[in-house]
């Protein structure tokens, strides 16, 4: 699946977090996505947790409208209210990650109230020098939970699926980190999405056959040529990924 | 006129915007039972907790018109995921009795070995018919599923589509002028789209 980065209702792509590159309009990227037959949309605003601003529901209606395909969303939800706004707005699944530190029995609450399945948690996961797996805070607090604890406060939470997206691999263009994701695929028994690094066709089929993983989610690759090249809202046909049809 | 049943629960917009999309205009969302009784097709669509749903369709008043849309009137009627559900007996989720237009159970998947609940994401469908109405012959169908629970029907005879999760399960029952579809055609591409239309065109 895409994974859309929206900044101020432009799309946008980072690498490791940062520099938001400008891609173009999101609306025609997802009409494009519909044509490519894509299984799911993933949307994230980056900077609606960041600058504490409010979730831009206008541009979400309008993405929602165009899209005939399960839509996720995350950034800058704060209330249960904010979840149930976004249900209703043709949003399939709430993606949270501030959140799950600021006020997780929010998500605890939105999990019982609106059925586990449409509440997906994200976590972004950054190798220490030490190359152990830590959390990555969005709000600069540290975490100071390791990140086995920190998966099982997750979890306690109900959530239906994990979104989860390596720092260290995001935009660069190297492959998934499939050493993660097998890692977290054996000690939890929720669908997970893998996120960060995707650049071939054979990334994307190593880590669905490899990891263990339900799906996976590509930026870089959904939205540009090659790396270091033009803008080409694109997505890979579906045998070409997957095997046994 | 097709109506889609609002009350209070799941993403009504993608429905409707789908219908526009495939070129299908007359399509109304609406809460309101006078609105309702004048409906042509009915779809009812939902997503949580069976006991919320029922609760909800009670709280907008809205199952006595219901129940005589689709068994005394008998328009098309179309039950999308939780309202899909709704038209069983009841669930192993809640304690609230469904609408029973079904002689079915809703049931929890049991966690089998390596079996992730929910069942989400695309599945195939296999059609108990070689000729299923909404169908195109010789196409491969696929849909969105997201869902813990599914129906489990008592008459075979009502049993339309199935899908394999850890074992077939009834993906998709019919009675008469009454529809239940436990995968969701509005987020299911060209997939879905033959399905809406076929529904319109009923």
């Amino acid at each position: 699946m895409p994974c859309l980065l929206i900044k101020d209702k432009r799309l946008v792509k980072t690498v490791n977090f940062k520099n938001p590159a400008y891609i173009g309009d999101p609306i025609n990227a997802v009409k494009i996505y519909n044509d490519k037959e894509v299984d799911e949309l993933v949307v994230l605003d980056i900077i609606a947790s960041k600058n504490n601003s409010d979730i831009d529901f206008e541009l979400i209606k309008d993405i929602a409208s165009e899209c005939f395909m399960p839509l996720a969303y995350g950034g800058g939800v704060r209330t249960v209210n904010d979840f149930q706004k976004l249900y209703a707005l043709g949003i399939e699944k709430v993606i949270v990650n501030t959140l799950l530190i600021d006020n997780p029995l929010v998500v605890k609450e939105a999990a019982y109230k609106f059925g586990n399945q449409s509440v997906v948690a994200s976590i972004d996961i950054k190798r220490s020098k030490e190359n152990k797996f830590e959390i990555f805070s969005h709000s600069k607090r540290e975490i100071e939970m390791d990140f086995e604890k920190y998966l099982a406060c997750i979890l306690d939470l109900n959530i239906g699926e994990l979104f989860i997206t390596s720092v260290d691999n995001e935009g660069a263009w190297n492959g998934y980190d499939n050493e993660l994701l097998s890692y977290i695929n054996k000690i939890v028994d929720i669908p997970i999405i893998g996120n960060g690094g995707c650049s071939t066709n054979k990334d994307l089929t190593n880590v669905l056959y490899e990891t263990g993983v339900q799906a996976a989610a590509i930026g870089s690759m959904a939205v540009y040529q090659k790396k270091d090249m033009g803008v080409l809202i694109r997505f890979p046909r579906r045998n070409q990924i997957i095997k046994d049809e | 006129m097709i109506y889609i049943v609002d009350y209070g629960l799941g993403n009504l917009a993608s429905i409707k915007n789908m219908f526009k999309h495939i070129g299908v205009r007359d399509v109304i969302i609406s809460s309101n039972n006078e609105e309702l009784a004048k409906a042509d097709k009915i779809i009812l669509p939902g997503v949580g907790a069976f006991d919320n749903g029922m609760s909800h369709l009670m709280k907008y008043d809205l199952i006595d018109t219901l129940n005589k849309k689709a068994i005394i009137e008998k328009v098309p009627f179309l039950g999308i995921c939780l309202g899909m559900q709704l038209m069983t007996k009841g669930s192993e989720e809640g304690k609230l009795n469904g609408l029973g237009w079904f002689d079915a159970e809703t049931i929890k998947f049991k966690p089998l070995d390596g079996l992730k609940i929910p069942h989400m994401g695309w599945n195939y469908i296999k059609s108990k018919n070689k000729d299923n109405y909404f169908l195109e012959k010789n196409k491969k169908y696929r849909f969105y599923f997201v869902h813990s629970y599914y129906v489990k029907c008592k008459e075979e005879e009502d049993v339309m589509f199935t899908t394999n999760y850890g074992g077939d399960f009834h993906s998709a029952i019919n009675k008469d002028n009454i529809y239940g579809m436990q995968f969701h055609p509005e987020k299911s591409l060209h997939f879905g789209m033959d399905i809406l239309d076929k529904f319109s065109k009923l």
